[in-house]
């Protein structure tokens, strides 16, 4: 655009403005603006896809077998969502937030599989355990958010660095200390019973549903309240959009990402240590691969990859369709093995459908 | 105009005296001094590589000057960050870094400030008041937004640069950088951010209308800083140059008139210079 100068400086004559390569200008800005609809207003929404997907699937499944929207099994497959649903909350801020975590998954594990460490092996209360391994989770979050912002590496190379680490350390330790690939026998510990009444117990008897849907619409309501009507979750938007713009108003940039990575592997460790409580014990490789899962819950629910746009409830409503993709593919009587086709197919379809809206509601742009 | 034609010095909203600024072994900036007064528009113009970049980002708080001074309201500063700069008054409006485009317009407006109601965990953003706030604000601009949830990426570029104008004049900012504001516009949308330039500065805030288009910063300027290669080729009030004279001093003075020269000998016609 240089170039151009030189020349319009010659005709000495030329009114400002005959340097700029001029677009087309726009003719009338009003008319654009009236004509959004309704509807646009609805389809801007991140999660409206998610939600549309989330109702077919369920009719699918309840076409194959009606048992899957009884309560008995809506239970069941709120039981499968909630351990995905509530990680991929925190997941899908930080994917808001312009980063990734993909130590997330295996986070699960180690958490589990310290606090068993802590109370079986040390004999600590089980409520001392939890409270150091939350503290020890939120550590490695804020290793790898500061790594990420002062190295400026992707946050996909640094926390893939961090899966395999905790994944070796997992498998390391808890066969060094216990001489098997798992720790177990939770229940003995002291403080058990009521710690697995709040993270890893049941309501409503006949039907059984579990304790973690209560905690997974919690944090969706938390999340979604933070993200939309506090300066905090003004602040995600803005990082993940364009950091150097937020950088430039004022935003504190790197506070608000280390403290995401810090916030994500927190609730990582929490449904780890929902996961290990209620089954007592936790297998070494626990959690390994389902950071994939998250991601796929944020991403189904709304989640741009490269950051700034998306919602919690959306991922919520993911993990939702993946609780129901898998449970009703049981219900169904099918082999089980099909669900990962299923879950390829439903991110594929989501990513598609999303691209396809988003374009759809911006599209009053030129 | 305004009648700011007083040279003194305790004046100067923003100045900056003798300003050096090296990266590693390479002088981005030497000897550099400008000021801007309430009311005032101060262009400062250069052509790529010249050091505006570097100039603006001294004083909008990204890097720190090595060498010099930096002085608000006539007192020295050292910004250690843009919010630093922003609280002392001064906002900056980048070039392509105005706005985020996913956002939408209000959250966009009110980012890094936003207002708030409720106290303790209910303390939330106060969305209805932020957005009929920013509404009635860009109204003042002449621009008539009637969907403030609409992602700002919509908007046209000269809405988007009178998005962040509004909003540096709405926080109270007393000065105001603009980073080549009008370098990606079209004719008439460099026209509207001029008229906003011009609109600020007469509600009383010292702009700084960083530019190499001399087109663009004759009209609004009142004081004319040109920057060559790091280093302060010319500094003139609007009554010493003409806007032919800016022209040429632009352009590299001798420079210009060697191209002129070079271009005129094939027309053979006489070319009024």
């Amino acid at each position: 655009m240089i170039s151009n100068d030189p020349m319009a400086a010659n005709p000495p004559a030329a009114p400002a403005g005959t340097t700029a390569a001029a677009p087309p200008p726009v003719p009338v800005k009003d008319e654009r603006l009236t004509n959004i609809s309704t509807s646009a207003r609805i389809l801007r929404r991140p999660e409206i896809g998610a939600l549309l997907a989330a109702v077919v699937v369920a009719i699918f499944f309840w076409t194959q077998n009606s048992l899957f929207l009884k309560l008995d099994g809506i239970s069941n497959w709120t039981d499968v969502a909630s351990t995905i649903g509530i990680p991929a909350v925190v997941v899908a801020l930080l994917m808001i937030g312009g980063e990734f975590d993909l130590s997330a998954g295996v986070m699960t594990g180690s958490a589990g599989l310290m606090m068993g460490i802590l109370a079986t092996e040390v004999g600590m209360n089980i409520w001392v355990a939890i409270v150091l391994t939350l503290i020890a989770a939120t550590a490695v979050g804020f290793i790898n958010g500061y790594m990420v912002m002062t190295t400026k590496l992707p946050s996909f190379i640094v926390t893939l660095a961090t899966f395999f680490i905790l994944q070796g350390v997992n498998l390391g330790v808890t066969k060094a200390i216990t001489n098997q690939v798992a720790v177990s026998g939770l229940d003995t510990a002291s403080g058990y019973s009521s710690a697995n009444k709040i993270f890893g117990g049941s309501f409503w008897s006949p039907h059984d549903f579990r304790i973690t849907v209560l905690w997974w619409i919690a944090i969706t309501i938390l999340a979604t309240w933070v993200l939309t009507r506090t300066r905090v979750g003004n602040w995600i938007f803005g990082v993940g959009g364009d950091a150097n713009a937020a950088r430039n108003v004022g935003v504190p940039v790197r506070r608000v990402k280390i403290g995401l990575f810090m916030t994500t592997s927190f609730v990582c460790a929490l449904t780890g240590i929902m996961i290990a409580l209620r089954l007592a014990s936790t297998q070494a490789g626990q959690g390994v691969g389902e950071e994939f899962q998250y991601i796929i819950a944020a991403v189904v629910g709304g989640c741009v990859l490269t950051g700034g746009f998306g919602s919690a409830i959306g991922a919520s409503l993911g993990a939702t369709i993946i609780g129901m993709a898998f449970i009703g593919i049981q219900f169904s009587g099918w082999n089980t093995d099909w669900r990962f086709l299923f879950l390829g197919v439903i991110l594929l379809v989501a990513v598609l459908v999303n691209n396809y809206i988003r374009k759809r509601a911006e599209g009053a742009r030129r | 105009m305004t009648a700011t034609k007083t040279d003194g010095a305790g004046a100067s909203l923003l100045e900056v005296r003798d300003v050096c600024k090296y990266f590693g072994n390479v002088v981005a900036l030497k000897d550099i001094s400008v000021g801007v007064s309430a009311g005032e528009v101060t262009c400062v113009l250069g052509d790529n590589g010249a050091g505006k970049s570097t100039f603006i980002k001294i004083l909008s708080g990204v890097h720190q000057h090595d060498e010099g001074e930096l002085l608000v309201e006539g007192e020295q500063t050292r910004f250690s960050s843009p919010r630093d700069a922003k609280e002392c008054g001064i906002a900056t409006v980048f070039q392509d870094l105005a706005t985020v485009p996913l956002m939408s317009i209000w959250r966009n407006f009110f980012l890094g400030s936003e207002p708030t109601k409720g106290s303790g965990p209910f303390r939330r953003v106060d969305v209805k008041w932020a957005q009929d706030t920013m509404v009635a604000e860009l109204k003042k601009m002449g621009i008539d937004v009637r969907d403030p949830d609409q992602p700002a990426g919509t908007l046209s570029g000269g809405e988007r640069q009178a998005v962040a104008i509004a909003r540096a004049v709405y926080f109270g900012a007393k000065v105001l950088i603009l980073d080549e504001p009008t370098s990606a516009l079209g004719v008439k949308q460099s026209g509207v951010v001029l008229r906003y330039i011009a609109q600020a500065r007469d509600r009383g805030l010292g702009v700084i209308f960083i530019t190499h288009n001399p087109h663009h910063a004759y009209p609004v300027g009142d004081r004319f800083v040109i920057l060559n290669r790091g280093k302060l080729a010319g500094d003139w009030r609007k009554a010493d140059i003409s806007r032919d004279e800016l022209v040429r001093q632009m352009s590299g003075g001798a420079e210009l008139d060697a191209l002129e020269h070079e271009l005129r000998r094939g027309l053979d016609a006489p070319v009024a210079g």
